[in-house]
């Protein structure tokens, strides 16, 4: 396991490079939009990402709710965490995009402010693991990870239920696209989902180390004799 | 502006996020360390 880290790294690297070297030469540029909508090669990746990875501690979320397992609370943590990045990408490079598109850089449009939600959800999520120390915390967590992922679909599907300026979807939408951009768009998705996976997965390493320290002073503060504790 | 602009200021940007992120991740874990080679010392608390 030790070892497949470091390979996955470099791995990961090299399909990232790749994904850039693909989105930004090889990738035809767009009539309308020029260049900048390369910019779609980060943003869609980075919202689906996002979206996997609350639906993961959706899942884990749920898990923790019905089992009390541990495992599954970090699981629900980090992918909270790692999620929130990737929105933070989704919130930024969008309207970077829509500066020179639109004219503006933000709308209150169904699609852009239903995102703004959802970051603000998961990150009041952060804010609760954060800086609660009740020992109800990863129950009131998940509790509310729950709620948040039902904000997901809703983010997803809001260009088909209401009118909006945002593009249509790739995926399940009514929007076309070239075949060699879908395939830029998929090789960038690949890329940034194995980064997701990596920086999860030490995520994980940080926060079960950070809980064994944790369970080992409280032991030391247990064994030790009176008034010698740090 | 120039259009192009945009396209690296958002390539940039999400970089400069991912970074930021990590960096964080390396910092918990040089402070977690640190904490582990205290508890490790004998006689820390005793």
């Amino acid at each position: 396991m030790k070892r497949a880290f470091p390979i996955l790294g470099v791995l990961t690297a090299i399909l990232l490079s790749y994904a850039l070297y693909l989105a930004l030469v090889v990738a035809p540029t767009e009539r309308t939009m020029g260049d900048v909508q390369r910019i779609f090669y980060y943003h869609v990746p980075s919202a689906w990402t996002a979206f996997i990875l609350f639906f993961i501690n959706f899942g884990a979320s749920v898990f923790y709710l019905i089992k009390r397992n541990p495992a599954a609370d970090i699981v629900a943590l980090v992918t909270a965490e790692v999620g929130v990045v990737f929105c933070t990408v989704v919130l930024v490079t969008g309207p970077i995009w829509a500066r020179p598109v639109w004219g503006i850089w933000w709308t209150w449009d169904m699609r852009l402010t239903s995102t703004l939600v959802l970051w603000l959800i998961y990150v009041s999520y952060l804010f609760l693991r954060r800086f609660s120390s009740s020992g109800q915390t990863p129950l009131l967590a998940a509790a509310l990870a729950v709620l948040g992922a039902l904000c997901v679909p809703f983010v997803y599907f809001s260009i088909w239920f209401f009118r909006t300026q945002h593009p249509q979807p790739v995926m399940g939408g009514g929007g076309s696209i070239d075949p060699r951009m879908l395939h830029v768009l998929l090789i960038n998705w690949l890329a940034f989902s194995c980064f997701a996976y990596l920086v999860c997965w030490s995520r994980y390493r940080l926060e079960k180390l950070q809980r064994d320290v944790d369970h080992a002073h409280a032991l030391e503060s247990l064994l030790a004799p009176r008034g010698s504790v740090r | 502006m120039n259009k192009t602009y945009y396209l690296f200021a958002a390539y940039t940007v999400t970089w400069i996020i991912h970074i930021a992120y990590l960096g964080t991740i390396v910092r918990r874990y040089s402070h977690l360390k640190r904490e582990i080679e205290e508890l490790k010392k004998p006689g820390v608390s005793s």
